[in-house]
This record gives structure tokens, C-alpha cells and sequence, in this order.
């Protein structure tokens, strides 16, 4: 598994040291790590393509190439270990033509049109070719061509850009035991292909966009739902509401320059109101209405001794996951819809009656780090305002992009506040954003309307951070509850086989399908690596702290909500507006 | 497809039980039975090995003996590798494709033969050499080819 | 039942093209027909292991050979032969090859022909156990499980310094010394029967001819690595390899060889056949391992080498069939014995296989050292239609290619690196001159364009620009740019590829490009083919 330079910091301190010579420079580096690790801590570049932190090496690009003495090949640094006395050049002519060659040889197979891809800008091939000094192809031939796959609701796939560095199979494979996609065919011929060769859309792929994030080409890319908001902005018989979800406003202002962890809520809200929606309101205003609702849901089946663990169902990545490979827990899944839907069904219905508005005239869009949510706003069951309740639903990437169509710099924008009432929220409801945030959210609530108690230290560390799996337990009425939360399709399999199998501990567990949760979704901007992760959490966790209030059933706008039209928590109206079901799905 | 079909893979499956990582073993027995690998056998393999279907298909898609889409009932491999080349294999591939009618990696109507071209059979001493099914047919010429084609046309 | 005479039928897959079985047929009838059932009997054999005509027929004790015996010659061969004792000269194998009595009880190796690893071929019925015994068979395992310990097995194989017969020529009794060193309770024995290299069949002919030289050898190795379990992975086209191997390890799990406490000994083994599916890269020992495995054939990384982590992650010793081959009588007579064959730096004998253009196609056991020209003129009886040596292809499109100044080159794995060759598997492919060498290279490029796996760009994308160049220049659309441009993908696809196959793909291109420039140029300056073969001269034909 490819190491992070904290990991590699981290061996270096109990490790064997081993001799080695970059470029002529002596360097003491961990025993048994590799030649591309001891470059990167010795601060060496060394480019790279199929090479990927966190995911296995594959050593099959050969851009990584470096030269070692004494041996007669060049060695792929991604996949060869550093030995004692190993002395290498990295730059030497053989190392710079051959991988100038392989460069030349992937774009021989490759469209040349950059300036139509959706990665123009972004894309890893592009870097290199220039960073290369590519000028021409020396080696042309038959280049190999194959039909855009659109069959999915969330990701678009043009296997005409691909390069086949196996990012995405790996990332499929490896980080969300989901294995929706591998490699097919062989030689020349080898392409990626969804399960059975079918369209992506037919295939046990759950849309978390984790492939895209990890794809160094435009080969994988969001389904745009760019022009139909577009339309709905412009036509002028359409009220069209937009919602922010929690982890876009930590990460939007990388396109535009910012440092990762930029915490950018109020120009954020400036550019979008600027961009013609009719009102911006907040996800987090229903991911605190998750929560009293979740949490209610929570204390009810503890009481009534109901179906536990009780597991979150935020992430449509997760609860498609789910249908697929483990429909024996869908008793155990909350039947809270997520944040996006409930604010749908609120706003076409609340929101549509005290304005007066028709909902067939009410466009939602949604801005959301995700790719999954465009699945999710289409499902069947979403449409509990009598129409569809989220109509479109645009990637942090998207949003992006139409904010720069129309000539809207974000980082100029003055501060600028949601509106009301749908825009207000806690601290609790920012948090959602990274893994372990709807957990702490709950336990803050829950705690609290169950004991009718203050809690003390609102913060819960234990279920903070990058951890695969973490675990929390807190006294409440004299029950002992136990939390676990997990993050990333494969971490979470390790608790949901427990639960499976009748011996898991917990009572409440939190799962996300993206790495890091919500802030490393597959709609967030590329690049999105550990350390952008870091950083956007720090973020999420510094929104939290300068609210002043922290904790979900402290809003006043969702007091109100329940007063003025939903009544009781998990009652009949609610029940119909913000809770659904789930159906059994075919593992093909 | 029928039930009793489901079945017999199901039998198959099972032979291996005790193996571990059977699916080459597995996929080679369903395709002597039903000679080729269509989508929804190799989806149902899948589902009862518990072995993702993306790495059931890209393992038949990968080795060049399975077949994902119907072949003749007779599976013709000519053999163009240099030692084969070099003794004619051209010639003995022309022949087979004017005789049967097909190009390379065609079936024929009838869906009797399906015409493809293979690396070295290892029968380099017979050279150019030919496969039909798991039958090896060596010192091929035109007359020959005519020979071996009419004991399978009968 | 004691019979007076044997007649033995070598029963392969091309003995079988030629129509071996109606041959044996023929013969079970005919001698039931004059009366003779129960004094002679037909008896199926592997190969006979020399450049033979074929259908082979031996008549035993007799030792008079027919062949090749036709199916409308059988009857007389029993008539006079068998019924009344007269050999039937003109049916009998002609064409100056000599004849002599081998160390060995059976009298029918060629000339110059050594036999270790074909000790047995053509001299059994190799789905009878019991012929395998009454030639020591089993001798080697009974005396490492009675007389020897692991270490004292290693260290016979480490003195005999046996190389690996695949290809690569790697010391086995290391990679046995490594497995057994590894930690862990689980290992394995690998048996590569994926022969794949284009003109080689010499581990088909031991497979058939001779199964339980390998499941013993292959005991021998678990038991000297801490092996309980041995893997035999043949190519899919070897169905007969397949049968036999089968039967086998049958009647060897029946007599005791395979199976629980060995000869009642505290070692159990067991050995069972995965069978290939029509894939060349799977006979990289890695790539391999994960088609056992059932996943795509494409090589892994290394290191973890697989005597560390090898099958299902576990230490894992793999030999290739005729390295196997030799271990048993390694055992059994020493590993002087074994350095006193071949050379001081490659003992042994190697089989090799002679295809393409040469008088007698087939194969030979022969010690480590011989040259070219031994193999091609003596044994091989010259290039076919009395024609000019173009080049022969040493070990197939992977191995190297050796051109007529090479002749004389002893051929071990050591010397032939020097001149930018490599023994490989052993395949001899000759080709005459005339061929023209554009399309003798495209036909190696296309080779490695079917075969590729795929995983790295410089072989995936490599190849198929190769082959597009040559296909240019033998359509009389090449420039000499394209000549540049071949030397430097060859170049890069040798220098960058993920594996030893492809590492090895472009020898022969580079190669011919070098020995052969003039005829290219010509090729690409003059648009004309001096051989006439490629499409060029098609083309030019048509053009006048």
C-alpha cells in the first residue's frame, strides 16, 4: 500500500535505516520502503501516473521510471524497494526519454482535444505532456475508440480518454470493496468495463464518484447537471432554490485559488445569489431536522427495543451499498431520508405554502460534494411534495465551474448571510460534513433529550478523524450506549459484518461511503488527497466552533418547523415528508 | 434461460467447493457445456462463487480459450506463430478461409465453425498445425485442410 | 500375461495429427486377425523424443523401427514381421540416421542424444505406473523420505547446479533453498506446464510420455521446501498432457507416491492440475500464480519474489517441467554424476525443439554446449530444399535470434547473453533465406501483440506500433525514420516493460535491425523485397 509521508515519518522512527544515493545525494531512509517514498521524503519529485496514495501499487504506467546502478532495466520507483547502498538517477537521459516515450506512447491512443474535456486544466496527462516538453507524437497508429458510457445518474464515462492506469478499478476495488469495474479484454484491446460488460448504469456501482477523484483523465466525470440549471435560473416562471450542502463551503474556494480548508460560507452565499438563484438557503438547516429526527428515532427504538444498531442513511452512496450487498441490515437503517431530500420535501411543501408558491413552479437545486445525490434526488420514492423534491443536483466541481461561466470570482465576494428561514443552522449540522460528524451531531441531541441534561463537552473526539473505523461510548439514563463510525465502503464492511453476523456492540453506527466523509466526496474538487481531506475537516470543525449554537434541537427555525407544521418528531406528517424506505438490489 | 440449466452450473460450482479460487476450473467446465459464455451465465457464476462479476468478466475476457459471445459448435484454431509462418501457416489460414467461407474470428451460419487465429499450439514439429476443438490436426496443406473440414462436415 | 513381443505406437499430439491412433487400431486388429492376441501387444508410448517421422511403430524386443507406417502398410508389417518373423525392410526407418545402445536399457537414442529427462519417453506406457517403477521410478522419493533430510535434498540440488529450464536459467536448488528458508506453515510446489513460447513442445512430450517423472519430482520438492501441496498448471492446449497427468496422479495416489505419510513417512503431499486458458503471459511465474488464483494472467509485482509470497501469498517454489524432470535421477546417481554432462558452468542436458525450416522437425536431448550447427546439419539434417540459413530464433520470439556467424556458439545460458541471445526454452526455429525478414519480424510482433497482457503501456501500446511500422514498410510505405523509430520503441519496451516477457519482446526485432539493416533499408529506400515474401513484392507483382 502506497504510504503517506506521515506513515513514512512514522517508519523512519522505528525502522531499520538503509544508505542510499539520490541523484549523488546520500539519504538514510526506512528499510523496505520504496524508491518513489524515499524520493518524496528527501523531497525529490518523481512523476507519476498510476501511482496512487492509499491505494496498492500497480507499477504499470512506467512514468515513474528511475535508473538504478548495476542494473541492466530501468526500475519502476513506485513498486522497488530501496536497498543498502542502491544508487540512483533520477533524471539521467535514459530516465527522461523513456518516460518522455511512454507519455508519447499513451497520448498516440489518446483524443488530443483538451480543450473539450471536462479535466482540461486538471488532468495529470496533460501536466506531464507539458511538463515533458511533448511537442509532437512520434508514434502514431490506430488509436482505439469506444461509445461514451451515460447509462449512469451520477458518472459519465468516456473510455476514449482512459489511459488504464487502473486508478479507478483499485479505488473501486480496494477503498470501496464495491469492485463495480476491472479490466477487460487484454493488450491493445484492454479497457475498463463495468460488471458484465454492461452499461455503468446497470452495474453494482453505487455512484460515490470515488473513481473520478481518483482518475488522472477526463475518462470519469459527474453526469452535468450544469444546463438544466441553467435553464431553470433563466426562465422566468421558475422559483428556483438552492441548497448549500456542508462540506462545499470548506471546499469551493480551491478552484478558485484558495487554500484547501478556506472556510468561504459567506462569499460562497454572495457568488450563488449573484448567479440568480431566487433564494440560497442551507442543507445544514435539514441536516439539523436529520437530526432531531434520526435522533428520535433513535431514543424510540432503544425504548421500544427496536431494531439496533441503528445506522445512518445520509450517504446515498452507502444506502445503494447496502441494497446491494447487505439487504438483510435494511431494518437497521434509519428511514431518515438525508438532508438533500428533506430539504426538498420541506421546501416544495413548508416553504411552497408559506410563500405561496406552486411547487410545480419551485425548481430545488443542490450544490453537494457528491456524485451519489444525483442518484438519490431521482429515486422513485423522493417525490414526497407530489413532485420530484430535488430537481437538480450540481457537484462542488459544477458549481464551480458556472460561477466561473458566468465570470463570478468567489474569493472577491463580500460576506453575505443565507436566507430564511431554510438557511438557518448549529454547529451540529456543519459538522455532517466530515466522517463522524452526524455521529457527534446525535450524541449531542440525543444526549441531551433523553436526560433532559446539559452536556458537558459537546466535543467528540473519539469519532473525529481519519481513522478507518472509530468507536465512542457515553452513558445516557444509565444505558451504556456504544458508537462506532466508519468511512469508506471497505472500512465500513468490517462493522457491518459484525452486525451481520449478531455480534456487533453498538447500538448507533454512522456510515459514509466516501473517505473522510462528505468533505473527500466524489464531487468535490480535484485534487482530493489525505491532506486536502485534513485540512477540509479542520475546516468543518472550525465552522462548528464559531457558531453560536451547537446542537441541532437548540434551532429555532426547526423548533419552529415542528410548531407550524410537522408536529411531533417521527409523527405522521413527518413520517411521510422526511422518512422513505429501501429496496433489495441484485448483486450483478 | 432454463432452469435446468441453472442447475447444471450450479453442479459445477459445487464439484469445486473444496477448491480454493476455482473460477478458471469453473468457467472452463460451464463453456464445454454450453460452448460458450453468454452475460447471464457468467452473471450467475458470479453471484454463486461470491466473486465480483466485473473480475468474472474481465478473467473471461482475458484468456483467449473462453469465448463471451456464441461460437461455431466446432472452434477452429490455426496456429500463426513463426514456426507455423515460416512453413506455410498463411496458406493453410487462406484455405481454411476460402473452404469454410469465413474471415478470422467469424462463425459460420450454420453455426457449425467458428474461425480463429491462436498462438503456437506447441506442435511445432507438425507444423502448420491446426486445433478443432481440443483435436490437434498437423502438416496441413490445402488438400488436407479439404480432408479434416469434410470429417467435420458430415 | 507374458507376452513375446511389444509393439509400441508413440502416441502424442502430433504423432495423433498423423494419424497415429488409425495406425494402432490397425495394428490391435491385424494381430487379433492372424491369431496373435495373446502372444503380442500394442502398447501406447509418448514421444520418442528424436526428429522422427511419424506414425513411429517399434517392435520390441525386435528393436526394428517402422517408420513412418502408414495405415495401408500395417498388414503386411504383421503378415511378415510379427507372424512370420521377416523384417519388412523398405518399411523400415530410413535416411542415415544412427543407431546405439545408450547407458540406458532401450536402445534408440540418436546420436550425440543424451537422455536425463527423456529417460523414459517412448520407452513406457505412461499411463501404467508400474513400467515407471520397473525403470527406478519413485527410487529418487523413497530415498530423500528414508535417507535425507530437506537440507541434505537442497544441498544436492544447490551441488548439481541445476538451472532452471524454462527460460531464465535461475539456480533451482536456491529457489528451494529460499522457499524452505521462508516462514510459514503453508508452501507450495508450483509445476509451470504452460509452455507457450512459440516452437517449443518438449514439456508436452515429457507430460505425455512421461508423468510420473513429475509428480515424483514435485514431491521431492515439498518435501525438501515444506510443501504439502503441489499445483501443476497446464497450458489448455495440451488436453493430452491433461489426460495423462491425470491418470497419474491416480494410480500414484493408489500406489502410495501421492497422498497421506508417503511410504509411511511423516511427509504427505498431494498434487492437482489447474489448467491454462489460452494466455502466453500466464508462463510468467507470477502471472501464473494468479490465474491458479482465477484472475487475469497479468504478472505481478516483484519483489515479494514467490519463494517469499508466492500462491495465494503463501512461499511458493516454481519449476518449470523439464527442471523437474531432472531431479529424480539427480537424486539417484549424484550431482557429479550431473556436472559431468554439459559444461563446467551449465550442466545437464537440454532439450531442444527443431521447427521452421529445418529437414527433421522434432525434438532432442542433447548435453548443455552443443552448437548450432550440430543441432541444425547433423541432428537437424540441414535447412529444408537445400536453401541458404537465414537466421535461426533461439527459445522463441522471447529468446534470441542467432544468425549463421553464430553457429558455432556453444549453446548453455551463459554464453549465449554474450551475444545478445538467450537459450530460453530451447526452441530452435530456423528460418531459411527465403523469407524476407520484414515479415519474419512482424511475425514475432504479432505474436506479442495477441499476447500482451496489457498492464504496461510500453508493451500494450509498444507492440502495436511496432507491428503497424513493419506492416508499413512491407506495404512499400516505410521511410527510414520508421527504421529510427522501431530501433527506439524496441529499445524502450526492453528498457521500461513491467515484465520479463516484455522485457524480452523486441530482442529479436533489435536484433534483425541490426544484423539484417540492409535488407530493411532496402525495404524502405527501394520499396522492393529481395526475398519476396512480404506484401511488398505481392504488391509490386501486381503493379507490373
Amino acid at each position: 500500500m502506497a504510504k503517506t509521508l506521515k506513515e513514512m515519518e512514522k517508519a523512519k522512527e522505528k525502522a531499520n535505516l538503509v544508505t542510499i544515493y539520490l541523484d549523488g545525494k546520500e539519504a538514510k531512509v526506512p528499510e523496505g520502503i520504496t524508491i518513489l517514498e524515499a524520493c518524496r521524503m528527501e523531497g525529490f519529485h518523481v512523476p507519476t501516473l498510476c501511482y496512487m496514495e492509499g491505494l496498492s501499487s500497480w507499477g504499470g504506467c512506467r512514468i515513474c521510471v528511475v535508473e538504478v546502478e548495476g542494473q541492466p532495466n530501468l526500475v519502476a520507483s513506485c513498486v522497488t524497494p530501496v536497498r543498502e547502498g542502491m544508487k540512483i538517477r533520477l533524471s539521467s537521459r535514459a530516465v527522461r526519454e523513456a518516460r518522455k516515450t511512454n507519455l508519447e506512447l499513451l497520448l498516440s491512443n489518446h483524443p488530443l482535444d483538451c480543450q473539450l474535456c471536462d479535466r482540461n486544466g486538471s488532468c495529470e496527462l496533460q501536466e506531464l505532456a507539458y511538463e515533458f516538453g511533448v511537442r509532437e507524437i512520434r508514434f502514431g497508429g490506430e488509436r482505439k475508440t469506444y461509445a461514451v458510457d451515460m447509462s449512469s445518474p451520477s458518472v459519465k464515462r468516456d473510455a476514449n480518454r482512459c489511459i488504464l492506469c487502473g486508478r479507478c478499478v483499485r479505488t473501486c476495488r480496494e477503498v470501496q470493496s464495491v469492485c463495480a469495474i476491472d479490466f477487460a479484454n487484454r493488450g491493445f484491446d484492454t479497457f475498463i468495463s463495468p460488471s458484465l460488460g454492461l452499461p455503468l448504469g446497470e452495474s453494482v456501482c453505487i455512484n460515490c464518484g470515488q473513481c473520478i477523484l481518483a482518475c488522472p483523465t477526463g475518462a470519469l466525470s459527474e453526469v452535468s447537471h450544469v444546463e438544466m440549471v441553467w435553464d431553470a435560473i433563466e426562465d422566468p416562471g421558475k422559483f428556483v432554490v438552492l441548497q448549500t450542502a456542508p462540506a462545499v463551503r470548506v471546499s469551493i474556494g480551491e478552484p478558485f485559488g484558495l487554500p484547501a480548508g478556506t472556510v468561504t460560507t459567506g462569499k460562497m452565499v454572495a457568488a450563488f445569489r449573484r448567479l440568480g438563484f431566487d433564494r440560497v438557503f442551507d442543507t445544514n438547516f435539514t441536516a439539523d431536522l436529520t437530526i432531531i429526527e434520526e435522533g428520535h428515532e433513535f431514543i424510540g427504538r432503544v425504548k421500544k427495543g427496536g431494531k439496533l444498531p441503528l445506522i445512518t442513511s445520509c450517504s446515498p452512496g452507502w444506502i445503494k451499498f447496502m441494497e446491494h450487498f447487505y439487504p438483510e441490515l435494511m431494518e437497521n437503517v434509519s428511514t431518515c431520508k438525508s438532508p438533500q431530500q428533506m430539504f426538498g420535501a420541506i421546501a416544495k411543501t413548508y416553504y411552497a405554502q408559506k410563500m405561496g408558491i406552486d411547487p410545480k413552479d419551485m425548481v430545488v437545486v443542490s450544490i453537494m460534494p457528491c456524485t451519489a445525490k444525483k442518484f438519490e434526488c431521482q429515486r422513485d420514492e423522493m417525490c414526497a411534495s407530489g413532485y420530484q423534491d430535488v430537481d437538480f443536483s450540481l457537484t462542488t466541481r459544477e458549481a464551480a465551474r458556472m460561477l466561473k461561466e458566468k465570470g463570478i470570482r468567489l474569493e472577491e465576494m463580500p460576506e453575505e448571510n443565507f436566507d430564511d428561514p431554510l438557511g438557518i443552522s448549529t454547529g451540529a449540522a456543519a459538522v455532517f460534513g466530515a466522517t463522524g460528524g452526524v455521529m457527534e451531531a446525535a450524541l449531542r441531541s440525543v444526549y441531551e433529550i433523553s436526560t433532559g441534561k446539559t452536556l458537558e463537552k459537546l466535543d467528540f473526539y473519539q469519532v473525529r478523524g481519519l481513522d478507518g473505523v472509530k468507536e465512542a461510548s457515553l452513558e445516557i439514563n444509565g444505558m451504556e450506549v456504544n458508537v462506532a463510525v466508519a468511512h469508506g465502503l471497505g472500512n465500513a464492511r468490517r462493522l457491518l459484518d459484525q452486525v451481520k453476523a449478531g455480534n456487533s456492540k453498538y447500538h448507533f453506527i454512522e456510515i459514509m461511503a466516501c473517505p473522510g466523509g462528505c468533505i473527500g466526496g466524489g464531487g468535490q474538487p480535484i485534487p482530493t488527497n489525505l491532506e486536502i481531506r485534513m485540512k477540509r475537516i479542520a475546516a468543518i470543525y472550525e465552522v462548528d466552533k464559531n457558531l453560536p449554537l451547537r446542537k441541532s434541537h437548540e434551532n429555532p427555525a426547526i423548533k419552529k418547523l415542528y410548531e407550524e407544521f410537522l408536529g411531533e418528531p417521527n409523527g405522521e406528517k413527518a413520517h411521510h415528508l422526511l422518512h422513505t424506505h429501501y429496496m433489495p438490489r441484485e448483486r450483478i | 434461460m432454463e432452469e435446468s440449466l441453472y442447475r447444471e452450473i450450479e453442479e459445477i460450482i459445487e464439484k469445486y467447493r473444496e477448491e480454493e479460487t476455482p473460477l478458471l476450473c469453473v468457467l472452463q467446465e460451464v463453456q464445454e457445456k454450453f460452448h460458450y459464455l453468454p452475460r447471464n451465465v457468467l452473471g450467475y457464476i458470479a453471484k454463486k462463487m461470491n466473486v465480483p462479476s466485473s473480475t468474472v468478466y474481465g478473467v473471461a475476457t482475458f484468456y483467449s480459450f473462453f469465448e463471451t459471445n456464441p461460437v461455431g459448435e466446432y472452434v477452429i484454431r490455426v496456429c500463426k506463430s513463426t514456426p507455423c509462418h515460416v512453413q506455410g501457416a498463411f496458406n493453410v489460414l487462406q484455405a481454411l478461409k476460402r473452404e469454410l467461407g469465413l474471415k478470422e474470428g467469424e462463425t459460420s451460419k450454420d453455426g457449425k465453425f467458428t474461425l480463429e487465429v491462436t498462438s503456437c499450439l506447441g506442435v511445432c514439429g507438425v507444423a502448420p498445425a491446426m486445433m478443432i476443438n481440443d483435436v490437434t490436426y498437423g502438416n496441413l496443406n490445402d488438400e488436407r485442410v479439404r480432408e479434416i473440414l469434410a470429417l467435420y462436415r458430415r | 500375461m507374458f507376452y513375446r513381443t511389444h509393439v509400441l505406437v508413440e502416441m502424442t499430439s502430433s504423432s495423433v495429427a498423423f494419424g497415429a491412433a488409425q495406425v494402432k487400431e490397425a495394428l490391435e486388429r491385424e494381430i487379433e486377425r492372424v491369431g496373435l492376441k495373446n502372444e503380442v501387444k500394442v502398447l501406447e508410448t509418448g514421444s520418442f523424443g528424436a526428429s522422427l517421422p511419424s506414425p513411429f511403430v517399434v517392435i520390441y524386443p525386435d528393436n526394428v523401427i517402422y517408420a513412418p507406417l502408414r495405415v495401408q502398410d500395417v498388414r503386411r508389417v504383421v503378415e511378415e514381421h510379427l507372424l512370420k518373423g521377416r523384417v519388412v525392410r523398405e518399411l523400415m526407418l530410413a535416411g542415415g540416421l544412427e543407431w546405439k545402445t545408450s547407458e540406458f536399457a532401450f536402445p534408440f537414442p540418436l546420436a550425440k542424444e543424451t537422455r536425463v529427462v527423456l529417460r523414459n519417453s517412448g520407452f513406457i506406457d505412461p499411463l501404467n505406473i508400474e513400467d515407471y517403477i520397473a525403470r527406478d521410478g519413485y527410487m529418487a522419493l523413497a530415498k530423500v523420505l528414508t535417507e535425507m533430510t530437506p537440507q541434505e535434498v537442497i544441498e544436492v540440488i544447490k551441488r548439481s547446479n541445476l538451472l532452471g529450464r524454462g527460460g531464465a536459467g535461475f539456480p533451482t536448488g536456491l529457489k528451494w533453498e529460499f522457499t524452505y528458508k521462508a516462514e510459514g506453515q503453508e508452501k507450495y510446489v508450483v509445476c509451470n506446464a504452460d509452455e507457450g513460447e512459440p516452437g517449443t513442445f518438449k514439456d508436452r512430450l515429457i507430460l505425455e510420455g512421461d508423468p510420473h517423472s513429475i509428480l515424483e519430482a514435485m514431491a521431492i520438492a515439498g518435501y525438501a521446501v515444506g510443501a504439502r501441496e503441489g499445483y501443476i498448471y497446464v497450458r489448455a492446449e495440451y488436453p493430452q498432457s491433461i489426460r495423462h497427468l491425470e491418470e497419474a496422479i491416480r494410480q500414484a495416489g493408489e500406489y502410495g507416491f501421492l497422498g497421506e505419510n508417503i511410504l509411511g513417512s511423516q511427509f504427505s503431499f498431494w498434487v492437482k492440475i489447474r489448467k491454462g486458458a489460452g494466455a502466453y503471459v500466464c508462463g510468467e511465474e507470477t502471472a501464473l500464480l494468479e490465474s491458479i488464483e482465477g484472475k487475469r494472467g497479468e504478472p505481478r509485482v516483484k519483489p515479494p519474489y514467490p519463494p517469499q509470497k508466492g500462491l495465494w501469498g503463501k512461499p511458493t517454489v516454481i519449476n518449470n517441467v523439464e527442471t523437474l524432470a531432472n531431479i529424480p535421477p539427480i537424486i539417484l546417481r549424484g550431482p557429479e554424476w550431473f556436472k559431468s554432462i554439459g559444461t563446467p558452468t551449465c550442466p545437464g542436458t537440454k532439450v531442444f525443439t527443431l521447427t521452421g525450416n529445418v529437414n527433421n522437425l522434432g525434438l532432442i536431448e542433447v548435453p548443455m554446449g552443443i552448437t548450432l550447427r550440430e543441432l541444425i546439419f547433423e541432428i537437424g539434417g540441414g535447412v529444408r530444399g537445400g536453401h541458404g540459413l537465414k537466421l535461426v530464433q533461439t527459445g522463441g520470439p522471447s529468446g534470441g535470434t542467432m544468425t549463421p556467424d553464430l553457429l558455432d556458439v556453444p549453446m548453455t545460458f551463459d554464453t549465449l547473453p554474450k551475444y545478445n541471445s538467450a537459450l530460453g526454452s530451447g526452441a530452435l526455429t530456423v528460418v531459411d533465406d527465403t523469407h524476407c525478414i520484414v515479415d519474419v519480424v512482424k511475425s514475432f510482433g504479432e505474436f506479442f501483440l495477441h499476447e500482451s497482457c496489457g498492464k504496461c503501456t510500453p508493451c500494450r501500446i509498444g507492440n502495436k506500433r511496432i507491428v503497424e511500422i513493419l506492416e508499413k514498410i512491407s506495404e512499400g510505405k516505410g521511410t527510414l525514420d520508421h527504421l529510427e523509430e522501431l530501433l527506439h520503441l524496441g529499445r524502450n519496451m526492453k528498457m521500461t516493460a513491467f515484465c520479463g516477457l516484455g522485457q524480452a519482446a523486441p530482442n529479436p526485432l533489435l536484433r534483425c535491425l541490426e544484423f539484417f539493416r540492409e535488407e530493411f533499408e532496402t525495404h524502405v529506400k527501394e520499396k522492393v523485397c529481395p526475398a519476396g515474401t512480404c506484401q511488398l513484392k505481392s504488391l509490386q507483382r501486381t503493379v507490373r
